[in-house]
């Protein structure tokens, strides 16, 4: 277990980049509490599966260094980590049964075969592959093959951290409930510093306690589940996370008020958007938007329905907002009015949150 | 649905052209064959049955004991030296980048060249007087003459079929290589596997089904294998290089033998099939249970 720290870390693919967009990874502090499951959340080839390969060591920083607790680990290979990876697709060894997989990181460090076979049973209980031990690794099904792969980095004594690289894309749906649960379970029972790498949402924040959120190479925020949900700094999180994604509404700023179209909107605090800003916008999300009998006017325009609560759009000229309301809740038809709830509401400036 | 459905046969009138090329290009002249292997053949079209006559004298003649032996080494060292060689080329090039198409062009070119001309390419090249190969060999003072040593001709002509045929093992090879996913070799790296661990776990199982193409290819390819080594050897010195296909000719069209020609004909066939089974069945055993 350990304390995962990236200092000043910045990746290039290319041998000699120049401009801003050679980076896949843009300078970048990071610090992982020892024993924390944490989730790195951000769209394809955001930089987040070049920033585990950096951890596992598998790829060598353009610049910038990686710490497990105090120590520099960046100049060791893999192997010498200590670490374990689950990879998107798969990785067991076909020809080799399921004993023998667990066992191999443990051979390859030529442990004795009593302690291998201590510790291989051991990690196979803990993953109920227990009765599959004797059968070949080919056969399993795909959760199965995940839980192998888990497991090879699990039966190493003290795996300082175990990353996970989008581990859930090709298992079935109602298997992959059954497997996230397994992975949050499994990080209570043995407290490993764990990271796991995701697109999806919902992947991220069921299973982590800190999500990162990135996007184009640079971390956008870091937080708690909630803090993501309610107070996005940036309006890229606001519309990653969240289904349907916030409200963005042209805003314009004077004499301390927030108006939309005119019409003043209350916020919690009294913002201070940097004067040479822009653009300006309110974002609000659609769980805290309700109708009202005074506030901003607008038209009822479209209704969908979700299953649990119908999703409303308005309009008010070329703007849309969405609001969430529950089934049953009478809703307005025509012309109606909206009241933003002011301590979920936040005013960002050119994409940052100006509060 | 199924109740209503009127048997319609009129699909087989369309499957009958190739009933037909099949016919003609290998059931009529394989049935020949078989006509010829019990017959006694005279002048004038004259045939006599004679039963399985043929087959018995064939399979107690000391003449074909010594070529299927000599077919036999020939086939073993082909595969022992071809199949690793292969693999560990294909090993060795280049995953990605330009230099990959580069290796696959160079490693297909021998397979390019007609057969009788690498037979002639190898001819004049180990030729002792004038062969770029002959005479290096005997200005380094190692004695080397095909045309008179049996160990020379032997050397020569596995030398020509691990130049001409090695690379389809690699092409095969590389192409099961190329299909594993990095993340296979990045799993390696964090479990600690060594250059062996990673080769023994990962590349020969993914490489196993290509290889047992390649195998039985070069396997079929070698027993039968017969106009490089008529053009270097003739079958020579003496019958040190006489492999199974050059004696079938030479009982066939030489001494115009047509019933033993047809006889062993039908025996190497069989021969061919029974082990192409053998490798086969060893081959992917482990899939099947």
């Amino acid at each position: 277990m350990a304390r995962i720290r990236l200092n000043q870390l910045r990746h290039s693919y290319r041998l000699q980049p120049q401009a801003e967009s050679d980076w896949a990874v843009k300078r970048l502090d990071i610090e992982w509490a020892n024993g924390s499951a944490n989730a790195l959340l951000g769209p394809s080839g955001c930089g987040k599966t070049t920033l585990l390969n950096i951890i596992s060591g598998l790829l060598q920083p353009t610049e910038g260094a990686v710490y497990f607790d105090q120590r520099d680990v960046t100049p060791l290979p893999p192997d010498a980590r200590n670490i374990a990876q689950v990879f998107q697709f798969p990785v067991v060894y076909d020809t080799m049964t399921v004993y023998d997989n667990l066992a191999f990181p443990l051979r390859n460090r030529h442990l004795a075969a009593t302690a291998v076979d201590k510790r291989v049973r051991e990690i196979a209980a803990l993953l109920d592959l227990e009765p599959m031990l004797g059968q070949r690794a080919a056969g399993l099904t795909a959760d199965g093959k995940q839980k192998i792969s888990l497991g090879r980095g699990l039966v190493r004594d003290d795996v300082n951290v175990i990353m996970f690289d989008e581990p859930l894309t090709v298992i079935d749906p109602h298997l992959k409930w059954r497997l996230r649960g397994k992975l949050k379970e499994l990080h209570q029972r043995v407290g490993t510093t764990m990271i796991y790498v995701t697109h999806d949402q919902t992947e991220a924040l069921t299973f982590a306690d800190q999500v990162i959120v990135m996007n184009d190479g640079m971390v956008v925020q870091a937080g708690t589940p909630v803090e993501l949900f309610e107070r996005p700094r940036h309006t890229f999180v606001g519309h990653f996370i969240g289904s349907p994604g916030m409200n963005l509404l042209p805003a314009t700023f004077a004499d301390g008020v927030v108006r939309f179209d005119g019409q003043p909107v209350e916020l919690a605090t009294t913002p201070k958007p940097p004067t040479a800003a822009t653009r300006l916008e309110i974002g609000v999300r659609p769980e805290f938007v309700h109708f009202d009998r005074s506030g901003v006017a607008v038209r009822v325009a479209r209704v969908r329905d979700s299953g649990r609560y119908r999703i409303v759009e308005t309009e008010r000229d070329a703007v849309t907002i969405r609001l969430l309301i529950a089934e049953g809740e009478t809703l307005p038809s025509g012309s109606a009015f909206l009241r933003f709830d002011p301590k979920f509401t936040q005013l960002y400036a050119d994409g940052w949150i100006a509060s | 649905m199924a109740s209503t459905k009127i048997p319609n046969q009129k699909a087989w009138l369309l499957v009958l052209p190739v009933v037909l090329l099949v016919a003609f290009n290998a059931v009529v002249p394989l049935m020949t064959v078989v006509n010829y292997s019990v017959q006694e053949t005279f002048g004038e079209n004259v045939f006599f049955f004679e039963g399985v006559k043929w087959f018995e004298q064939i399979l107690h003649s000391k003449r074909f004991h010594e070529s299927l032996q000599r077919q036999l080494l020939y086939t073993a060292i082909v595969l022992v030296l071809e199949v690793p060689l292969g693999v560990a080329i294909a090993l060795a090039m280049p995953r990605r980048g330009p230099w990959v198409s580069v290796c696959l062009v160079l490693m297909a070119m021998p397979l390019l060249i007609p057969w009788n001309v690498v037979g002639a390419m190898w001819n004049i090249i180990a030729l002792p007087d004038i062969g770029l190969l002959g005479r290096s060999l005997n200005a380094m003072g190692i004695e080397y003459n095909f045309t008179r040593q049996p160990f020379a001709a032997w050397a020569t002509l596995i030398a020509m079929d691990v130049w001409h045929w090695t690379s389809l093992v690699v092409l095969l090879a590389y192409a099961g290589l190329s299909a594993i996913p990095d993340a296979y070799y990045q799993a390696a790296k964090i479990d600690g596997a060594s250059r062996w661990a990673v080769f023994r776990f990962i590349q020969l199982p993914k490489m196993k089904r290509v290889l047992t193409i390649a195998i039985l290819l070069r396997f079929m390819d070698s027993f039968m294998i017969y106009t490089e080594a008529i053009v270097v050897t003739g079958g020579g010195p003496g019958n040190s290089t006489t492999l199974l296909s050059i004696d079938l000719v030479k009982i066939a069209l030489g001494q115009f033998d047509l019933g033993p020609a047809a006889a062993m004909s039908l025996i190497y066939f069989l021969i061919i099939l029974l082990l192409s089974w053998v490798f086969y069945t060893v081959m992917t055993r482990d899939e099947a249970n």
